[in-house]
């Protein structure tokens, strides 16, 4: 039992670790070769300009293209003890500084109710003027709807962060859960809004935005606000890569292409903040026959790196927010950015083209953000998708039963999902009770993607036939 | 020589017989289930003509070789021995056999065997009681040695290992088997054969037999200078070197005394003698043991803690067995009779169980025999490896065709434990889970249309494999049960 409690503790761990890493921005092929890495040095001494920044319309800031995003400083936990290593933190937060980034993304959700706390002990050792914070107003459960609730949660991030002034404040996440009605039962309704625009007036908040997940028509509704005068944003923050931009519909039909999304704002002036450039790691992870391709086209870069300059190019981005827990992801993605090289429309094709490919394989788009969580019936509902992906990007998937790795492929996955996820928080035990699809920004249909392993984890313990055509539909 | 012959027998039969307990891969009972299967027991239960003829013959033609080859109790007293002896040289003495407790012993086992007390036949049998030791005190180091191998390969990226769990599956088996195990450790530590010669009813069944065995040592009087070094080495107790007599019913034919003779007075060969000294009472003061029904008594242990859990993750409420009126028994076994009269709680087939299923009944007239249990698994449609195991023909081969028609037993739906009632939320694992669609989702009240479906079970079709119980997300109790039946059906 002691020796079980431990291993899946660590297994966690290491997951979580791993997963991590792909986000940072980090690519394998580009870490194993060594050729790559000098030209990448003789890179950088070519680079001379440093941090790209770009200006906000409305109160002139110089931001820098690379943000930090501060969701994952979870990584940096002690194993046993759970604590967030603070030395850690200020050391990348440093380095940042040091390096020109200047925008760094916090919410009251993350790292379990650390993130702001943590963040801004590390940022508060820095002159207040040269950093920018953003923060949010996370009332994503509907007992946290009320305007006391509400106001609590925001007034509290002052207090985590122990700042006076929010340069960037986003509404969080509108657009999930029930839409239009939902956004106006969290900020409208309860007159939050109108307090917000108040401390905007007052100095209290320097930019007030919002990020936007899942229904359209939020968005619009937004913009047509905005459009009318009743409330006007200084910037807002959406989900932009390199398959988002005009392929989100083909992963899920109620996802919106980036394309769409960035052009209103443009149209608009207002400024974009992008998350999810790398989709959630999985454009630095990607197949091991695209990421030559990638190679080929330009051995000197990283896999990651086409993926951040992808979101960085267009003009009205503002910032490209991306988790760094780690050094290395870190030194990576500055390089990327002092100063980016914009991508020639060329480039922009083969990249649609890399993603029409990387959209053929199955993957499951979690991002590994773990807004699903808890599962009130102990699933390890990210744990179980990224094994599921892991073993597809590394094509160690059985793609039929008659495949001739077959049996390899068989143990392999069947071992692997008990080492990343206990057996019993496997997706064998969902419920159903659809607790967590409202949560995730992706618009997985978490539910229907348990079953779908299962169905598929059943199969290879039975050894039950199945060919290419079994699980493509049920995607 | 014929020691040396003996002793590699008897370290390849004993390898790979302990083998079997340890294997949890189950890929070796392949190739050596077969010696599980020729255990005079398991193949007198499993009415294995041709074996237990074979067994007898055997006996017959070089005695007791059985209890110092394919024993695994035997082979293990004797490594035990071997310790005692090099403690000190020459630590045993001729002493009479004790006639009237082996015979008792040998009555009451048949009385049991034939009036169906399963947990006293199988305290007794003396391979099924090495089964429980390998099982519970030695499967535990191997699986942890498995898991350490399985902690490396894990870092390198490699599948050659798995980690498999370690548990305790009942605390009445594990202490029966210890103190199985300290009793036969002493008894052979001071007296090498000890158990084998007044206990154990397969050694004195066999013993009849083997005082008529064709090829046995016999002392050449002309040679033999009386020194008693024979009788001072002979595991069994049964050589008196001033008679120059070998009690034949407790020689077990280990060959050491051939060697240990330095005149070269004892040789292997056919030779007819009187039967031996007869009984002279029984000195049970020197001879005592521990009366095994004190052992009887179950311990409880603490409860492990709760699993700490990273934030992020539920904690999960540990599953507790409902209370089950009839125990459930796997398919092959027919029914709860036949298992009962067959088994000797040899625990091959718990060890092998992959999916934490069977563990050792601590019912006092079933004791240590195998049940089943969905706390931690079910009886997966996959798997029919228990049949396979099997050596006593209590649980017969069958294959998973005909494992998928059998009931074993039915599920029972107890619906104030079901989440949908509960935690108002839909779920249908159950049903979802059920290999043959036994179970259906139907509304909880029927006239309310907006109600919670709720399982019903078609018990006709429901064969009690337990994926729904197992997989039921009601805590700590399932919403559904499988009540087992006594005899299993064919659907």
């Amino acid at each position: 039992m002691e020796n079980n409690k431990n291993i899946n503790r660590r297994d966690f761990l290491k997951r979580l670790n791993a997963a991590t890493a792909a986000i940072g921005g980090a690519s394998l092929v580009g870490c194993g070769n060594a050729s790559t890495g000098t030209t990448a040095t003789a890179t950088k001494k070519e680079k001379s300009g440093g941090m790209t920044y770009r200006t906000t319309p409305t109160t002139g800031d110089k931001v820098s293209l690379l943000g930090y995003g501060c969701l994952r400083w979870f990584s940096l936990r002690d194993k046993e003890t759970g604590i967030i290593d603070q030395e850690g933190v200020n050391e990348l937060v440093d380095y940042a500084i040091a390096h020109g980034v200047n925008y760094f993304d916090t919410a009251p959700v993350y790292c379990d109710g650390e993130c702001e706390r943590v963040t801004g002990i590390a940022l508060n050792r820095h002159p207040r003027d040269k950093f920018f914070i953003a923060a949010k107003i996370s009332n994503l459960s509907p007992e946290q709807f009320s305007r006391e609730e509400t106001l609590k949660m925001y007034e509290n991030s002052f207090k985590e962060l122990n700042m006076d002034y929010i340069d960037y404040l986003l509404l969080h996440g509108v657009g999930m859960g029930k839409g239009i009605e939902e956004f106006e039962a969290r900020f409208i309704n309860n007159g939050v809004l109108d307090d917000l625009i108040e401390d905007r007036k007052k100095g209290r908040i320097r930019n007030l935005g919002w990020s936007f997940h899942g229904d359209v028509k939020v968005f619009d509704h937004l913009l047509k606000l905005h459009d009318e005068g009743k409330y006007t944003w200084d910037f807002a923050q959406i989900q932009l890569n390199y398959v988002d931009w005009k392929h989100a519909q083909e992963e899920h039909p109620r996802n919106i292409n980036a394309d769409y999304l960035y052009g209103e704002l443009e149209k608009r002036g207002i400024p974009a903040v992008i998350m999810e450039p790398l989709l959630g790691g999985r454009l630095a992870n990607v197949p091991d026959h695209i990421a030559l391709q990638l190679k080929e086209r330009r051995p000197d870069l990283s896999i990651a790196s086409w993926a951040f300059r992808f979101a960085g190019t267009r003009p009205g981005i503002l910032s490209v927010l991306s988790g760094m827990p780690y050094m290395e992801h870190l030194k990576e993605n500055i390089e990327t950015f002092s100063p980016i090289e914009p991508l020639t429309q060329e480039d922009m094709d083969f990249l649609d083209s890399t993603a029409q490919q990387l959209l053929r394989y199955p993957t499951i788009p979690c991002n590994d953000c773990k807004y699903c969580m808890p599962c009130p019936y102990g699933l390890d509902i990210p744990g179980i998708l990224q094994h599921f992906n892991k073993c597809i990007n590394e094509g160690r998937m059985p793609l039929t039963s008659q495949d001739p790795t077959y049996r390899e492929a068989r143990r392999a996955f069947l071992i692997g999902y008990d080492r990343s996820v206990p057996k019993l928080r496997q997706a064998d035990h969902c419920t159903g009770c659809n607790k967590c699809t409202q949560h995730c920004p992706q618009n997985i249909n978490i539910p229907r993607q348990m079953k779908r392993i299962d169905r598929f984890v059943e199969d290879l313990k039975q050894e039950r036939e199945f060919d290419k055509t079994t699980y493509i539909w049920m995607r | 020589m014929l020691r040396k012959l003996r002793i590699g027998l008897a370290a390849i039969f004993y390898a790979a017989i302990t083998l079997l307990f340890l294997d949890f891969t189950g890929t070796t009972h392949k190739f050596l289930g077969w010696m599980a299967k020729i255990q005079f027991l398991p193949a007198l239960l499993a009415t294995n003509v041709a074996i237990v003829i074979a067994l007898i013959l055997l006996t017959l033609l070089l005695g007791r070789v059985y209890c110092s080859i394919i024993c695994p109790l035997g082979v293990m007293q004797d490594i035990i021995a071997f310790f005692g002896r090099k403690s000190r040289k020459n630590r045993y003495s001729y002493s009479p056999a004790k006639n009237i407790l082996r015979y008792t012993v040998l009555v009451l086992f048949i009385v049991a065997m034939v009036a169906g007390v399963g947990s006293a036949v199988a305290l007794l049998a003396p391979y099924s009681a090495y089964g429980r030791i390998a099982q519970n005190l030695l499967s535990p180091l191997w699986i942890a040695g498995n898991n350490v191998l399985a902690y490396f390969a894990e870092r390198a990226d490699s599948y050659a290992f798995y980690t498999a769990p370690v548990w305790i599956r009942s605390i009445a088996t594990f202490s029966v088997a210890a103190a199985t195990l300290v009793i036969i450790a002493i008894l052979s530590w001071r007296g090498g054969r000890t158990y084998c010669n007044t206990i154990c009813p397969v050694g004195t069944f066999l013993g009849i037999l083997s005082r008529f065995s064709l090829l046995r040592p016999t002392i050449d009087t002309a040679k033999c200078n009386s020194c008693g070094l024979c009788s001072r080495n002979c595991k069994a107790s049964c050589i008196d070197g001033k008679s120059h007599t070998i009690d034949y019913s407790r020689c077990v034919a280990c060959m050491d005394c051939l060697e240990n003779c330095k005149k070269g007075a004892i040789s292997y060969t056919y030779k007819r003698t009187k039967a031996t000294a007869e009984a002279e009472g029984c000195d049970a003061s020197r001879r005592s043991f521990l009366s095994v029904a004190t052992l009887f008594a179950a311990g409880t242990i603490a409860k492990a803690e709760e699993k700490k859990i990273n934030a992020g993750l539920a904690i999960i409420e540990d599953k507790k067995a409902p209370v089950r009126e009839t125990r459930i028994v796997p398919p092959g076994a027919q029914s709860v009779r036949n298992l009962a009269n067959r088994c000797t709680a040899c625990q091959l087939c718990v060890s092998v169980c992959p999916n934490e299923v069977l563990r050792p009944s601590s019912n006092l007239a079933t004791l240590m025999q195998p049940e089943m249990s969905y706390e931690r698994g079910y009886c997966r449609p996959e798997c029919t490896k228990c049949s396979e195991v099997c050596p006593t023909g209590a649980i017969r081969l069958i294959t998973k065709e005909d494992k998928s028609a059998t009931q074993i037993g039915h599920a029972v739906v107890i619906r104030e434990n079901c989440i949908t009632q509960t935690d108002n939320v839909s779920c249908d694992n159950c049903a979802r889970h059920c290999p043959v669609g036994a179970i259906t989702m139907t509304r909880s009240n029927p006239n309310d249309k907006a109600s919670r479906k709720v399982p019903v079970v078609n018990t006709e079709r429901c064969i009690g494999c337990g994926a729904c119980e197992n997989l039921c997300p009601a805590r700590p109790l399932s919403a559904i049960y499988v009540e087992g039946h006594v005899t299993h059906r064919t659907i």
